[in-house]
């Protein structure tokens, strides 16, 4: 456990991400989010020791960032999150075209629970609510892109050019 | 009336709209020459304020008067908060702007901090749309470039800067004060009001907290002047002393059971018939509709009978809404069930209350579990009135929590059990036919994704 302390979790490519935010906020508090996100963007999740390492930089308590972090539903903690995270709209727009079908065909075909990775770490299934893309119901983000009027077929090529097969979940 | 002419998308079909070259050769800027040469920051505050220019946020707020509250010369600094948190469901026009058209809205940022007086502006925007955040990026780039943002913008004693600000799927961080509360690093637990932004804001300063859609309106005032906007739209009712009018365009985002669903700039007032069937392209498959949500999820439910009501600021609250909202009109056809969307809609308000309230925290959480055991067919007669009842308690109108959320959740509640009470009665009498009638406690059931 000695040893694991001492390994930074923060790379300097992080910490200098973070603290070159400094000057754009008149305290450190304020990059507490973007502090996370950047974080988050290169691992995937926020684990308990970057929390602690990111209230270091923003001169902050751990217990401050992690109440900041805990309040966002999107911040994975124990386990990074698939390479491509798939985000299914389950709101009004989407419900009335057929997100809910959608949500469960992913979660059946791939056997995980919305919020589950894959046990080769390739796809993580998402519900979310309005992702402002109700024109074209039903929607994914999936990490950066959109997908749109996402029809049954659509869904099983998007998982099959992932090369997630059936019941992925370890 | 003169036949109207859209300004806001009026670039969008352009190849690379989003670009300040594309910008400029349309006119671009030209309000930023106007306001920074030309006005001082009064002249565009009451530009403004005249325009009648109400919030496109969903409050729909006159902004030149929340600029007024601002105090007088307040030796600074005052931060602009640009509301780009926009995830009300149904609602996808400031991606719009933001995707096709940014330079529009920093053109309307600038000029608004202007007026105010601001220094540093922040955009909060949403997790999920990752191509605005790109597009304002590059926009944003090419201001700083050009000399449009930075130090002594055009040559003036006038420096801004303008900063993007990620959020991370909180829908509560389009509420003003919850959003200053994310920006500033918390969770985003909205504020007791007053003291409001303009006195006591993000970082404990004088705030303006504005939407992508009212800027971009902004940017059009100076251009056209305030003949123009006030040319389009709905006048004030002289029945009702509240009403401060329904004036300029507006985008409209029209989703649902809609054969060609889409963001439509339109006069404000349009009725939703209009839109369906005239952008719309008509109700799906040859469909009858049944019932739209006429300004985002929060504003309530509109019946097909109640079409014809003008979408503005004023009429939507004379058919029970709750107002205008950010004008997402969501089509419901004849087949939908009112207690599949009831459901949906008790579903999105338990998962974003912000559990700061206790009757949001617990009311949301209880509509939910009340619909789901009605979903499953173990629906009471009693659990309607009980729904009735936490829709008439919770929110900031009956008094009873800090913020608007469960307003928001309390009306689609409201609405569609009163408008629809005889289908809810239906529906539990014949999926409960031996226990549609009882009042004793009963037992909540599991939990499921949806």
């Amino acid at each position: 456990m000695a040893a694991a302390t001492e390994n930074k979790v923060l790379t300097p490519e992080m910490v200098k991400a973070i603290t070159d935010l400094f000057p754009r906020y008149p305290n450190k508090r304020a990059v507490t989010l973007p502090a996370i996100h950047i974080v988050n963007d290169a691992l995937r999740y926020v684990p308990m020791r970057a929390v602690v390492e990111i209230a270091q930089l923003l001169e902050l308590k751990p217990a401050e960032v992690q109440d900041t972090l805990s309040f966002y539903g999107i911040f994975k903690q124990d386990a990074p999150h698939g390479q491509t995270r798939a985000w299914i709209c389950r709101s009004v727009s989407c419900m009335l075209r057929g997100g809910y079908e959608l949500l469960d065909h992913m979660c059946e075909k791939t056997g995980l629970h919305p919020g589950e990775c894959t046990s080769d770490g390739k796809l993580t299934v998402e519900y979310a609510e309005c992702l402002g893309a109700c024109e074209y119901a039903p929607c994914m983000l999936a990490n950066e892109t959109l997908h749109t009027d996402v029809s049954i077929e659509k869904a099983d090529k998007f998982l099959k050019d992932l090369g997630v097969t059936a019941n992925a979940k370890h | 009336m003169a036949k109207f002419e859209p300004v806001l998308m009026a670039q969008m079909s352009k190849p690379e709209c989003w670009t300040m070259k594309v910008y400029e050769q349309n006119g671009g800027y030209k309000a930023l020459h106007k306001a920074l040469k030309e006005m001082t920051p009064d002249s565009v505050t009451e530009t403004v304020k005249q325009s009648g220019l109400r919030g496109r946020g969903g409050a729909g707020f006159p902004t030149g008067l929340k600029w007024t509250f601002l105090p007088k010369n307040h030796p600074g600094p005052i931060y602009m908060c640009i509301n780009a948190d926009e995830s009300e469901p149904g609602t996808f026009n400031n991606r719009y702007l933001m995707e096709l058209d940014p330079h529009q809205v920093i053109e309307g940022i600038i000029i608004s901090c202007f007026a105010t007086k601001a220094t540093t502006a922040y955009i909060y925007l949403r997790y999920e749309y990752p191509l605005s955040w790109k597009r304002l990026q590059a926009a944003l780039d090419e201001c700083y470039a050009k000399g449009y943002l930075g130090k002594n913008i055009l040559g003036t004693e006038f420096s801004l800067d303008i900063y993007l600000h990620k959020g991370a799927g909180a829908y509560i961080c389009g509420e003003e004060t919850g959003l200053i509360e994310s920006l500033e690093g918390k969770r985003a637990w909205p504020r007791i009001k007053p003291p409001f932004p303009a006195i006591e804001g993000v970082f404990r300063k004088p705030t303006v907290v504005n939407n992508i859609e009212t800027v971009a309106c902004v940017t059009h005032i100076i251009n056209r002047g305030v003949e123009w906007f006030k040319s389009i739209g709905i006048p004030a009712d002289p029945n009702n002393p509240r009403d401060a009018g329904s004036y300029g365009p507006k985008l409209y985002c029209l989703s649902g059971h809609i054969n060609k669903p889409g963001c439509y700039e339109a006069p404000l007032g349009i009725t939703t018939r209009q839109l369906i069937d005239e952008y719309g392209g008509g109700i799906w498959k040859n469909r009858k509709a049944k019932a739209a949500i006429p300004g985002g999820i929060s504003m309530g439910l509109i019946t097909e009978k109640e079409f014809d009501v003008p979408l503005d600021f004023n009429a939507l609250g004379k058919v029970g809404c709750l107002g205008l909202g950010t004008a997402a009109v969501v089509v419901m056809d004849e087949t939908v069930s009112m207690v599949d969307f009831l459901h949906n809609s008790a579903q999105f308000f338990k998962h974003e209350s912000c559990g700061q309230c206790t009757p949001c925290r617990e009311g949301t959480a209880w509509a939910k579990t009340m619909l789901d055991r009605i979903k499953a067919g173990k629906g009471r007669l009693k659990d309607l009135d009980l729904l009735l009842e936490i829709g008439d308690t919770i929110g900031i109108i009956p008094g009873t929590t800090i913020c608007g959320l469960s307003d928001g959740a309390a009306w689609p509640l409201k609405n569609a059990i009163r408008k629809f009470r005889s289908e809810f009665e239906d529906y539990v009498k014949q999926t409960n036919p031996l226990g549609y009638m009882e009042t004793a406690p009963v037992n909540a059931l599991p939990m499921l994704a949806h």
